[in-house]
């Protein structure tokens, strides 16, 4: 059993590398998949923590974030496909004037 | 044993997401997030899970990452991979992140924990893990659970009213 | 010493499926070609053997000694990987699925949500083959696959919810157990008929085989691919047809066990059973006509949800009231 640290260190790593992606890169799509990221890793320690508490709670909590993370991923995927039909681009740097 | 199959999935699980945020084509980065998903449903198996973890399989990555692929393959990936790829701020953001990282890690490794009760770990006890997480999903957290189909819902109204064409009358 | 010895039993064990179900499934299409061809009057493959019957070993060293193109557009390392996506899915669930009441490799709580989870994983192989084949009739075929497959995931997944209310577990040892007096099939024949269309739609069978429609995708995802990485999409398709026929046996069937007056072992029982489900398979890619993409989705969310939906509320209904 490892122990409860590694578990969290796994999770900061997880959540810092979606950071990175969420913040440098331009490409829209890539951008989501890095929020999918980030939400693991928060998914992670909840499942870590509820383990070394005892508790069912922590993985209640990550049944309700996957539940958010599928209305997330359709709703950004329907913005990114309207986008991308209006400008031919997935470029975020290209669609930062809040308008069409 | 246990702990070499932790390293395992967690050294993996690091490597993809790393090649993942630094890839230019969009396909290869959700394949390759599909793969950290697979080592994280394995970390959850070893963290007594293992109905998250098939959750996780099930949902994540039969479900949420084809419907990525679907939509990447309605696009031209050729023209993104040929864009520039970062933000100029790299260094600056990297250095940010680490700090970020090591703060995260710094708060929740405040809480102290008395170390858990020995549990015999196994797939094949019961009542297993879905039972537990069965009675306590629909007593103690129905409320929630009712308010994520709600959630669901309007996700699925709204992606649907988003992407539609419009119809020429 | 435990621990190795278990290791070692289970290593053999594996190594027994995989290559029973490799064989068996090389013998399917033997099979399936000669059930078409008596269908249809004709013969079927006649020279290699008696009655055709070292034809499947002829074909096996005809697909391995063949050219192996990958096309020059193609995005190679997906190219490569696709097929491999396809198979390991469709072999890995055998690790769960029961045999007889002794042979299986192994038995966990989560069982059937295993089946499902990883047989999901099969749309992978199919979407990256389409992909990156860089050929449009591929990506048609990986697109419609993927709506399919995706869609009708959806109805087997709750069309195996009413057998699982009456079993009360997710373990597949468990569910036959539960079946000793009554197949679940009397009780639950609704989910049964879904069931088997949602497995007909999952295992690209006909008549809802749109995403390999040669007539008009010229073959669909596998398109582009040759020599062994197109055996393997053939081997994945009749594994994963074994998969879903097995677990079809395990939830509305009663498993291994028969009738107490014909004294068979599991085994046997087995394998009748699957045998006269791969028939069905068969009979119906002889018999039907394929279906149009928009009769296909049509069928599934307005005809066949509501179906499965209201089975699982009278079956909820009348376990509480009865049971």
């Amino acid at each position: 059993m490892a122990p409860l640290e590694h578990y969290l260190i796994l999770s900061a790593v997880l959540f810092s590398l979606g950071v990175v992606g969420v913040v440098v890169r331009r490409n829209a799509i890539v951008v989501i998949l890095c929020i999918e990221l980030m939400m693991n890793g928060a998914n992670l320690a909840f499942v870590a923590y509820g383990r070394f508490l005892d508790s069912m709670a922590g993985q209640m909590i990550v049944f309700f974030v996957m539940a958010v993370a599928a209305a997330e991923a359709a709703i950004g995927l329907a913005i990114v496909v309207l986008i991308y039909r209006n400008r031919e681009s997935t470029d975020l740097d290209e669609i930062n004037l809040l308008k069409l | 044993m246990e702990i070499y199959f932790f390293y395992m999935f967690a050294g993996g699980m690091i490597i993809t997401s790393l090649l993942m945020v630094t890839r230019a084509n969009v396909i290869h980065a959700a394949l390759l997030l599909v793969l950290t998903f697979f080592f994280l449903a394995g970390v959850f198996v070893l963290a007594g899970a293992e109905f998250l973890a098939a959750v996780q399989i099930l949902l994540y990555a039969g479900g949420i990452m084809v419907l990525y692929l679907f939509s990447i393959m309605l696009m031209n990936v050729e023209v993104a991979v040929r864009m520039r790829q970062w933000h100029r701020q790299g260094v600056v953001v990297f250095v940010a992140v680490v700090l970020l990282g090591l703060q995260i890690w710094a708060v929740l490794g405040e809480v102290e924990f008395a170390a858990p009760k020995q549990w015999e770990w196994s797939l094949g006890a019961t009542p297993g893990n879905v039972e537990a997480i069965g009675a306590v999903l629909y007593t103690k957290f129905l409320f929630p659970f009712e308010v994520a189909s709600v959630l669901l819902l309007a996700a699925m109204i709204g992606a649907i009213v988003l992407a539609k064409r419009r119809i020429e009358r | 010493m435990d621990m190795a010895l278990e290791v070692a039993v289970a290593a053999i064990k594996i190594f027994i499926v995989v290559n029973v179900v490799q064989l068996v499934v090389a013998y399917m299409i033997y099979v399936e070609r000669k059930v078409i061809a008596h269908a249809q009057l004709r013969l079927g493959p006649m020279r290699v053997g008696w009655h055709g019957l070292l034809q499947p070993i002829a074909d096996g060293l005809k697909l391995f000694l063949k050219e192996d193109i990958v096309p020059d557009k193609a995005d190679r390392i997906v190219f490569v990987l696709a097929p491999v996506m396809v198979l390991v899915p469709a072999l890995v669930v055998y690790a769960v699925l029961p045999f007889s009441a002794t042979f299986y490799i192994t038995q966990i709580n989560i069982g059937l949500f295993f089946v499902l989870a990883i047989s999901s994983l099969g749309v992978f192989g199919v979407v990256m083959a389409g992909w990156a084949s860089n050929s449009k009739y591929s990506l048609l075929g990986a697109l419609r696959s993927a709506a399919q497959m995706l869609s009708y995931e959806i109805f087997l997944g709750f069309s195996v919810i009413g057998p699982l209310m009456l079993a009360g577990s997710l373990n597949l040892q468990e569910i036959v157990h539960a079946q000793r007096d009554v197949w679940f099939v009397f009780y639950q024949p609704v989910a049964f008929i879904v069931f088997f269309v949602a497995a007909l739609a999952e295992t690209n069978r006909a008549p809802f085989d749109l995403p390999e429609a040669e007539t008009e995708l010229v073959a669909g995802f596998h398109t582009e691919y040759s020599g062994m990485k197109f055996a393997f999409f053939f081997l994945a398709e009749y594994a994963s047809m074994m998969v879903i026929s097995t677990i079809g046996i395990v939830l509305f069937f009663g498993g291994w066990e028969g009738p107490d007056f014909i004294p068979l072992p599991g085994f046997v029982w087995y394998c009748l059973k699957l045998g006269a489900f791969m028939f069905v398979f068969i009979w119906l890619r002889a018999t039907l006509p394929r279906y149009r993409y928009d009769q296909l989705m049509r069928v599934g969310w307005k005809f066949m949800f509501p179906l499965v939906m209201l089975n699982i509320f009278l079956t909820g209904f009348l376990k509480y009231l009865f049971l």
